[in-house]
């Protein structure tokens, strides 16, 4: 049964990404007919083939809607932070004025999806750059280009990422 | 429309230029890391939209089919690199490059 | 479509950066500088490719920069790994 999801879902995601890639090529619609069986051929390969690699367990978390609602309105925030930080390193950048650190924190995240969300925000955002993220203890070690404080909490280093990230995928 | 497109168009070539620069002016690896990847992949997003407006304003079969292929380009894009910088800090730090300049490095104590 | 002086001027500016950053690619002192050059260049192309796409009306560039980017991920991902010492 669980296999049957993981591969139904993989499956799906490759049809919408053949999808929107062959968008405008037919007559039959916007796509023709030829080119919708040999795509759904192709996602069914795809998604026999690396549906067990994507999905850990527990993935059914991410079939609820409201996640994917979610992770959509995360755009705006994450986008918000990614101005600050560029023009923050734009500023780094011209005159020079660094203080560079490693510094620790645990954000208590459980899945290896909310710590690669939180993970790949950190690295987009003000003057923070993941290095490493212990496996066991779910610990993150930050390259933080600003340092203010030695042990910092997770909010002085990356606000309200953690919050959105288990919101998302937890 | 046009206006729009240059505007989107420079801010792009600024930021990406910053990165390149920023790659120059940092004196180790991660702080050059931060300049590139986070510059790069913000300029991109500047560069790319400027495209898709392009193409939806062009319209039509060849307008929209660019547009989503450019917006397509910008997903794998924004998935990608953070992952990649993730991976050459890591590789960088376990193959014994320490930060330059730093006033605290607890990665070195609290080893796994 | 026609040609589009803009965005083949954009497209010539990103690569005169991209030239900058080939210069940290030649100096850099450790491997991890050369590759973290190298990963800029590779984000710098996909973005050119897709302003060339435009520029020059040809949607296939688009193609080839999506899996330029993908394939670019990987070995990214492949020296990252080798900077780390190896396979363990």
């Amino acid at each position: 049964m669980r296999r049957l999801a993981v591969w139904a879902a993989t499956a799906v995601f490759a049809l919408v990404v053949y999808l929107l890639l062959t968008m405008w090529t037919g007559t039959w619609g916007l796509w023709s007919l030829s080119e919708l069986i040999a795509g759904a051929v192709m996602s069914c390969i795809v998604g026999a083939a690396c549906g067990g690699l994507l999905w850990e367990r527990g993935g059914w978390r991410m079939l609820m809607p409201h996640r994917w609602l979610l992770l959509v309105l995360y755009v705006g925030p994450l986008f918000v932070a990614m101005a600050r930080a560029n023009i923050d390193v734009a500023w780094r950048v011209i005159t020079g004025n660094i203080r560079p650190g490693i510094v620790r924190f645990d954000p208590q995240l459980k899945t290896d999806l909310a710590r690669t969300i939180l993970a790949n925000s950190i690295t987009l955002t003000p003057g923070t750059l993941t290095v490493d993220v212990s496996e066991h203890s779910g610990a993150f070690y930050v390259h933080w280009i600003n340092v203010t404080d030695d042990s910092p909490t997770p909010e002085q280093v990356c606000g309200g990422f953690p919050a959105w990230a288990r919101r998302i995928a937890e | 429309m046009n206006a729009l497109i240059y505007i989107l168009l420079a801010v792009g070539a600024l930021f990406n230029g910053l990165g390149a620069l920023a790659l120059l002016r940092f004196p180790d690896v991660y702080t050059r890391i931060h300049g590139a990847t986070k510059c790069t992949t913000f300029g991109s997003i500047f560069s790319i939209v400027g495209v898709v407006v392009y193409g939806f304003s062009q319209g039509g079969g060849e307008g929209g089919t660019l547009a989503v292929h450019a917006l397509l380009a910008l997903f794998f894009l924004l998935l990608t690199n953070p992952t990649g910088s993730h991976a050459l800090a890591r590789g960088a730090y376990r193959g014994g490059i320490k930060p330059a300049q730093a006033v605290v490095d607890r990665l070195e104590k609290g080893k796994r | 479509m026609s040609f589009e002086l803009p965005f083949a001027v954009a497209a010539a500016v990103l690569a005169a950066f991209m030239l900058v950053s080939v210069l940290r690619l030649g100096i850099g002192p450790t491997a991890a500088d050369r590759a973290v050059a190298l990963d800029t260049v590779n984000t710098l192309v996909v973005t050119t490719m897709v302003l060339l796409g435009a520029g020059l009306g040809q949607v296939i560039l688009v193609d080839v920069a999506i899996v330029y980017a993908l394939l670019s991920f990987v070995s990214t991902l492949y020296i990252a790994r080798y900077l780390e010492g190896g396979w363990e």
